[in-house]
């Protein structure tokens, strides 16, 4: 069948009512305020190609691809139609016709089919950018012009400095300071979250080890899948789904913690990813139940107050796939907001995508920089030094717009600033516990 | 078909980029808030009113219909390009060129998006009424075009209220600027009135001035509960008979209730017949409490076994969305919904509701009842499945019956909605042959070659048999 996996979606389809209220929300409708570039316009595509009226044209391709799948629509829409579900179904009929861009090619080749699958490659690969960062290298490349020679010298201006070493899952421990732990939780790495960012994933260990946990990373983990899933690459995604539940499935933890909003969302749906799947339906579902983001999970907890002074005004960046997806909006807002001296000042369009999106900066480079520096413009107007997220996307895209723009902004993760309020709180103490009992 | 030097010379005006042309694209402005669907042979999307300007001229040069839009929200077909053509999508004109504190007054592009204009004067203290229910995504250039409402018109008024003066580009491209930042004028014809509910057939509005009011400073809503829809519908009368003039008084049904209550979660009595949302804005809080009590003393009196009034705004902003939510949650219960506007004289409001009662079950539908009741306005909907074979006669018959009750119960076809293509067979009916041919007459002098929104508002057809049926849809939109 041509539109094999799109026919399943005719019904999520036909709910549409066209009501419009999704242009409200919209990124690259605010953006082009372009029909075709809304979820309405997108719908009404995707149902025109599903019943033979449209075939697969440039004009399909480039509206549809545009889509960032943020879920803004979906989680305004007043008849229920799932967005994401739809968007990718197209793909994965539209993908095999149409030309595929470089970008594009580039990251299914080197970061899906083989840097994702393996992450010891996958550390490998973000060892050679640290140590290309650290070295005379970068200025070498940069000063040459030879990154602009190969095209990939915006590419590489997305790239944070990496600092400290990565995060290898190998049944590391962290433990509360005193008391037996009253949850035994285990620790998600993800990819970019455990080298790019392994300071806020260590950070995120010790903020739960501080409110009572047993923290363990658990080894044989890897990436989520949902680049995979995105693209549209269901065996990737599915590949990766068992093999986490695999390494998960023995540690008998209460939860699995996670501190990037866009694995969180896939993990939290490995029941569905894996729902045809008789050997893995259920420890599928059983292990998606487990999952919780790193504010949701310390939002419900009765915290630990030993919070020290700090001196920052931080506004908030909603990561799509913590709002609109998992509806958590509130949490992250009562953390930061529970931290004496940090001042908490709302940006306009904070749920508005920041045109991260997986690999949307390098497949749609232009409506991705449009979006950063609309939120950059919204971050600036509020006088915030600090932008809190809470997803490695939004803190690599924001970051590149704060080096391309020079904005005074520091990007952090929530938890990073929790763990910085714990340790002003204890100065000389030693918070990071770590047990690195090799299992 | 355009030719490609008509296509050049639009990309000229606009902007390549501001050309819309791909197959795709086409669908995307093929359709509203209806069932309908037609692709236009090309959708601009000019930035400035002298674009504008520049489209019209080529249009009537070259004999091209014109349709304008704002977001396409509509729900009568009034923005499908049914003749194709150019469809003029005036998105892009968003400005908010003035907000003028001290005279209460506005000038905006067409395009702005109506929330987003309350919003900006609600931020100096300044308010404007019209809120129409898709008001978070429609253009205040459509709110003209059609002359929009909502619940807060019982109060306060409706769109051609709050317009002062307009520019309007005509059919051959002249500027037309009338009316103005003015509270009065006696000068002339008054011109922005005309073009007020036109929808797009007599000129292309791309600026308008509003009038603003103080933003009242309280608001307090409450809910009755009753157990029987004629007790609710009566109701209505007898609160504005008892001298009070709520800010909105809106009516739903039992089906609705259950609707609105699953698809927002809300706590609301589940078998309630009906429910009227009651609220009032004032300044003095004590004043606009003191008519809420009497409010629901009102309707006490009238038969409503449980009334409550909102304690927190987070209480009362769940309510509107109740009542905002619920077309959308409307559309959940049955595949297809066909909307109605009807408005009669808010004392007749109980007759109609029950010679919609009887529609029903004369034609095997169920008929939903709600809508802005203090103000006349309903929105009966037929609920049905296209695909069962045959009921979209049916859907014919009890419309048709519906739109007759209101007319011979001395109402009309549309309140705040418009005629678009949905209900242009019943104009004569609802006008007379007089009005109707004035209309036509002022269409001819306004645009003589019949290029702007051609086939809208005016009968199309020998007979209103096939009034739903004949429209289009994609697949049978485009010739070949």
């Amino acid at each position: 069948m041509i539109r094999k996996f799109l026919s399943v979606e005719d019904d999520n389809l036909q709910s549409c009512i066209r009501c419009g209220l999704c242009l409200s929300v919209c990124p690259t409708y605010k953006e082009t305020l372009a029909e075709e570039e809304s979820p309405r316009g997108r719908i009404a595509i995707a149902k025109a190609f599903l019943e033979g009226y449209l075939e697969v044209t440039p004009d399909l391709v480039k509206h549809e691809y545009s889509c960032l799948l943020c879920e803004a629509c979906t989680a305004i829409c007043p008849a229920g139609v799932q967005m994401e579900r739809l968007e990718v179904a197209l793909r994965a009929d539209v993908n095999g016709k149409r030309p595929q861009p470089f970008g594009e090619r580039l990251s299914r080749a080197i970061l899906y089919d083989r840097l994702l699958m393996d992450m010891s490659l996958f550390r490998f690969a973000s060892g050679f950018i640290r140590v290309y960062q650290r070295s005379g290298l970068r200025r070498f490349a940069r000063a040459t012009g030879l990154l602009r020679a190969f095209g990939l010298h915006k590419l590489e201006g997305l790239l944070p400095p990496m600092r400290g070493s990565f995060v290898v899952p190998k049944g590391q421990r962290w433990l509360p300071r005193s008391g037996s732990p009253e949850y035994r939780v285990g620790l998600f790495t993800g990819c970019v979250m455990s080298t790019v960012y392994s300071s806020t994933t260590l950070a995120t260990a010790r903020v739960l080890a501080a409110n009572g946990c047993e923290v363990i990373a658990v080894s044989g983990q890897g990436c989520c899948g949902s680049l995979h899933f995105h693209a549209a690459d269901f065996e990737g995604a599915r590949k990766l789904a068992r093999r986490n539940i695999d390494a998960f499935l023995e540690q008998r933890v209460d939860f699995i913690i996670l501190n990037s909003a866009g694995c969180g969302t896939l993990l939290k749906h490995y029941g569905e990813l894996l729902g045809d799947d008789p050997d893995y339906k259920e420890e599928a579902a059983a292990f998606a139940r487990k999952i919780k983001d790193v504010t949701e999970f310390l939002d419900g907890l009765n915290m630990n107050k030993e919070l020290g002074g700090m001196n920052a005004i931080v506004t908030y960046q909603e990561p799509c796939h913590l709002s609109h997806t998992q509806g958590i909006r509130q949490a992250p807002r009562n953390l930061l907001r529970s931290i004496p001296g940090l001042k908490l000042v709302e940006m306009e369009e904070s749920d508005v995508c920041c045109g991260s999106a997986g690999v949307y900066s390098i497949t749609n480079p232009d409506m991705s920089r449009r979006l950063a520096m609309r939120k950059i413009r919204n971050a600036l107007a509020t006088g915030a030094d600090t932008i809190a997220s809470a997803n490695p996307g939004c803190m690599l895209q924001l970051y590149a717009a704060v080096q391309e723009t020079g904005a005074k902004l520091q990007i952090k993760h929530v938890v990073d600033l929790l763990d910085e309020s714990y340790r002003v709180a204890r100065p000389k103490e030693e918070v990071d516990i770590c047990l690195a009992k090799k299992q | 078909m355009l030719s490609e030097k008509t296509i050049e010379e639009l990309r000229g005006i606009v902007g390549g980029e501001h050309v819309h042309i791909g197959p795709a694209e086409l669908v995307a402005y093929s359709y509203d808030a209806t069932f309908q669907q037609h692709r236009p042979d090309v959708a601009v999307s000019p930035a400035c009113t002298e674009e504008v300007v520049e489209v019209m001229k080529l249009a009537y040069r070259e004999v091209i219909p014109v349709v304008a839009r704002g977001a396409s929200t509509g729900l009568a077909g009034g923005t499908i390009p049914v003749s194709g053509g150019i469809l003029l999508n005036l998105a892009r004109m968003n400005k908010v060129i003035e907000i003028d504190k001290d005279n209460a007054m506005a000038v905006v592009q067409a395009g702005v998006v109506t929330a987003q204009l309350q919003k900006e004067v609600e931020k100096v203290g300044l308010f404007y009424p019209p809120d129409p229910a898709s008001l978070n995504q429609c253009t205040i250039g459509g709110n003209v075009a059609c002359n929009a409402g909502g619940p807060r018109c019982l109060k306060y008024g409706v769109t051609r209220h709050y317009v002062l003066g307009l520019t309007v580009v005509l059919a051959d491209g002249r500027v037309l600027r009338c009316g103005g930042k003015l509270m009065k004028n006696s000068t002339g014809y008054q011109l922005p009135q005309l073009f007020i509910g036109s929808e797009g057939t007599l000129g292309v509005v791309t600026e308008v001035i509003l009038r603003l009011l103080p933003l009242p400073r309280v608001r307090s809503t409450a809910t009755a509960f009753f157990s029987k829809l004629e007790d609710a519908s009566r109701s209505v009368a007898a609160i504005i008979a008892s001298g009070i003039l709520p800010a909105t008084l809106e009516l739903m049904d039992n089906v609705c209730i259950n609707a609105s209550a699953d698809y927002l979660s809300l706590d609301l009595p589940r078998d309630a017949q009906a429910m009227l949302i009651l609220e009032q804005d004032g300044n003095d809080e004590a004043a606009v409490r003191k008519e809420v009590e009497r409010m629901a003393e009102v309707v006490k009196a009238q038969g409503a076994f449980l009334v409550k009034v909102a304690a927190t705004s987070k209480e009362r902003d769940d309510l509107w969305k109740a009542r905002r939510g619920l077309g959308p949650a409307l559309g959940r219960l049955s595949p297809n919904r066909f909307a109605e506007d009807i408005t009669v004289a808010p004392g007749r409001i109980p007759e109609m509701v029950h010679r919609l009662l009887e529609i029903g079950k004369e034609f095997g539908f169920q008929i939903l009842v709600f809508g802005h009741a203090g103000d006349g306005n309903l929105h009966p909907s037929i609920l049905f499945d296209n695909t069962k074979p045959g009921v979209m006669e049916q859907v014919e018959k009890a419309a048709e019956a519906i739109f007759d009750a209101a007319l011979e119960l001395g109402g009309t076809l549309s309140g705040e909605h418009g005629i678009g293509t949905l209900k242009r067979e019943f104009m004569e009916d609802a006008l007379g042959p007089v009005a109707l041919s004035v209309m036509k007459d002022i269409k001819k002098a306004l645009d003589p070659k019949g290029i702007l929104n051609p086939q809208k508002v005016f009968p199309q057809r020998a007979s209103r048999k096939g009034f739903i049926m004949a429209l289009p849809t994609l697949g049978n939109d485009l010739p070949g």
